[in-house]
């Protein structure tokens, strides 16, 4: 598959990273070769494999269901650009 | 033209965990703003997440009460969106290997009827905060305890085919998530939550027409009207040489309607990917048959045995086995008085208005089951007659006693079946009453039987309603006609 400067421009957007235009030419190559390399990888039978949704060859241990937080709002909310009734505010968000 | 609806649902369960699915958060609702939201939950850099092992036995318990495939093997994946009220940038959820595969549940439609509807597959995943868009400032508030609340979400097949359907399907779900104690099933406060996605085709084609997805469909009701709009949307639409897009609208209850939610395209690519941050979540059959074992009995279950085994009527048993709450109380009223018929003719009638009247739930009935199945045999065993049993459960229902036999001593509402006492108040009751007595030798013989009415009126009074009404008719019967 080839990669065109509509793709990078659109991951960018998706991902909500601003890139320059000099920037985006760069990432078409750079992404180019790693599709490339992936279709390398396409190109291996694959037949009677399970595919891999976790390089470690472990499963996930479970948490017994307890409380153990407890309330840290002042402290989290220290860092944050406005607060208001211990709400976090953010630029409004209209639908 | 004939058109047909073809309707599936995407139920969001919250499920009834104490903390959250990957964090040691309380889920409790209604705390005050961010008190319950965690490093984990607000997405700091350097957190992991840790999945809860409640939450997934209660996937699992879903999953086997609607006979469903559980994957031995799941994985959580990202699905990656921004909006304020989800801090990481994306929803850990399961897109390619849900916990819970394909499955069924059984409908009950309103004829008594049923349906199976078949489940595609039903994932966990985590809930995202809350946006308050009242004006602060010009901007929006964000609350996150609700983020990281773990959510089953319980894809139905399209094969429901009108809003009735729909609604006995969301009924179903309801009864078995709250029977298994999964979820409290509370739609007011959002623990069960419905996206509708609704299509019309001509009658008699295979292919199925394009659909529109209705958020915020919160409530039964709201389930079918939703519907209903929506399908004459559609069809008027198309009618009109215009054709349905494929979107997702809104269902405003205010106005009865849905509208287009017009949200950028780029939206709805959520690129998904598995989540390095969790392993492959890994099921054995042991662990599989251990849940098994700990089912408790599911409300189809239920219905058949009320309908085969106690007697009840299909529409009995249905309306009785939809709540876990309900049935149990009706199992220990029966239990009490030993009658099926009488418990659930009682649950359902006098008990049900009363709670309904008064806004309770049959969990917080003031008459116990105990009190009602005793009441009840009081009924059988002819100690009261039916008028004074609904007064005996007034005053149990008022706590004015704490036994129906404590109620009906204090009340001196004994039936009296002594055949003496009854024949004296028959005799004075005609000796007072000389001008109906005429009337009634004097009338034809087929109107008797009406007249009659007007002497046991009497006689019932005279005994302050304790008489037995079958030996006050047979008596009077007889007396009136010695006369003639």
């Amino acid at each position: 598959m080839a990669i065109e400067d509509s793709h990078v421009r659109r991951a960018a957007h998706l991902a909500r990273l601003a890139i320059s235009d000099d920037q985006a030419s760069g990432f078409v190559d750079d992404l180019s070769r790693i599709i490339d390399m992936v279709d390398q990888l396409q190109s291996i039978d694959t037949t009677g494999i399970s595919p891999l949704s976790h390089p470690l060859d472990a499963t996930q241990r479970l948490r017994a269901d307890e409380v153990t937080e407890t309330n840290q709002r002042d402290t989290f909310q220290r860092c944050a650009p406005a607060v208001e009734n211990g709400l976090y505010l953010v630029p409004r968000v209209v639908e | 033209m004939q058109w047909e609806t073809v309707i599936g649902l995407e139920v969001h369960v919250q499920l009834a965990t104490r903390s959250k699915i990957f964090s040691g958060a309380s889920t409790a609702f209604g705390a005050e703003p961010n008190t319950q939201a965690c490093a984990v939950d607000l997405g700091l850099p350097g957190v992991l997440p840790v999945l809860n092992e409640q939450a997934v036995a209660m996937a699992v318990q879903f999953g086997l009460a609607v006979h469903a495939d559980i994957a031995e093997v799941s994985v959580f994946d990202r699905k990656n969106y921004f909006y304020p009220d989800l801090p990481k940038g994306y929803q850990t959820s399961q897109m390619y290997h849900p916990i819970v595969g394909p499955g069924e549940v059984e409908i009950t439609l309103e004829d008594g009827s049923t349906k199976h509807i078949r489940i595609h597959h039903a994932h966990l995943e985590e809930d995202a905060g809350k946006s308050l868009h009242e004006d602060f400032h010009g901007m929006t508030g964000i609350d996150l305890n609700r983020a990281g609340t773990p959510l089953l979400e319980i894809v139905s097949e399209p094969d429901m085919r009108s809003a009735k359907e729909a609604a006995a399907y969301l009924k179903a779900i309801h009864s078995i998530v709250t029977y298994l104690g999964i979820s409290d099933g509370n739609m007011a406060e959002g623990s069960m939550r419905c996206d509708v996605n609704v299509s019309v085709r001509p009658k008699g084609q295979e292919a199925f027409g394009t659909r529109a997805e209705i958020k915020n469909v919160n409530s039964f009701r709201f389930v079918e009207r939703a519907i209903a709009f929506e399908v004459e949307r559609q069809i008027e639409l198309i009618e009109d040489g215009g054709s349905v897009v494929q979107e997702t609208r809104l269902f405003d209850p205010d106005r009865d309607e849905t509208r287009s939610m017009r949200t950028k395209e780029e939206a709805n690519d959520y690129r998904y990917f598995p989540c390095p941050d969790l392993l492959p979540v890994v099921l054995d059959q042991a662990y599989l048959d251990h849940l098994r074992s700990q089912l408790p009995e599911l409300p189809a279950d239920k219905r058949e045995r009320f309908q085969n085994e106690l007697g009840l009527s299909a529409y009995d048993a249905n309306v009785i086995s939809a709540s876990r709450d309900m049935a149990e109380f009706f199992e220990a009223v029966h239990s009490e008085c030993g009658d099926a018929k009488q418990a659930a003719n009682w649950v359902q009638g006098e008990l049900s208005g009363a709670l309904n009247r008064e806004s309770l739930s049959i969990a917080n009935s003031p008459i116990s089951a105990r009190q009602l199945g005793e009441l009840i045999s009081r009924v059988l065993d002819d100690t009261i007659n039916g008028k004074a049993a609904k007064e005996v459960f007034q005053a149990l229902w008022n706590g004015q006693g704490e036994s129906a036999d404590e109620v009906i001593e204090a009340k001196g509402l004994k039936q009296v079946t002594d055949t003496g006492a009854i024949e004296a108040m028959i005799d004075q009751v005609i000796a007072d009453s000389p001008a109906q007595v005429a009337q009634y030798r004097d009338s034809e013989p087929e109107k008797r039987g009406k007249m009659i009415g007007y002497f046991v009126g009497q006689v019932m009074k005279a005994s302050r309603g304790t008489a037995n009404p079958q030996q006050v008719n047979g008596l009077l019967k007889e007396k009136l006609d010695a006369l003639l």
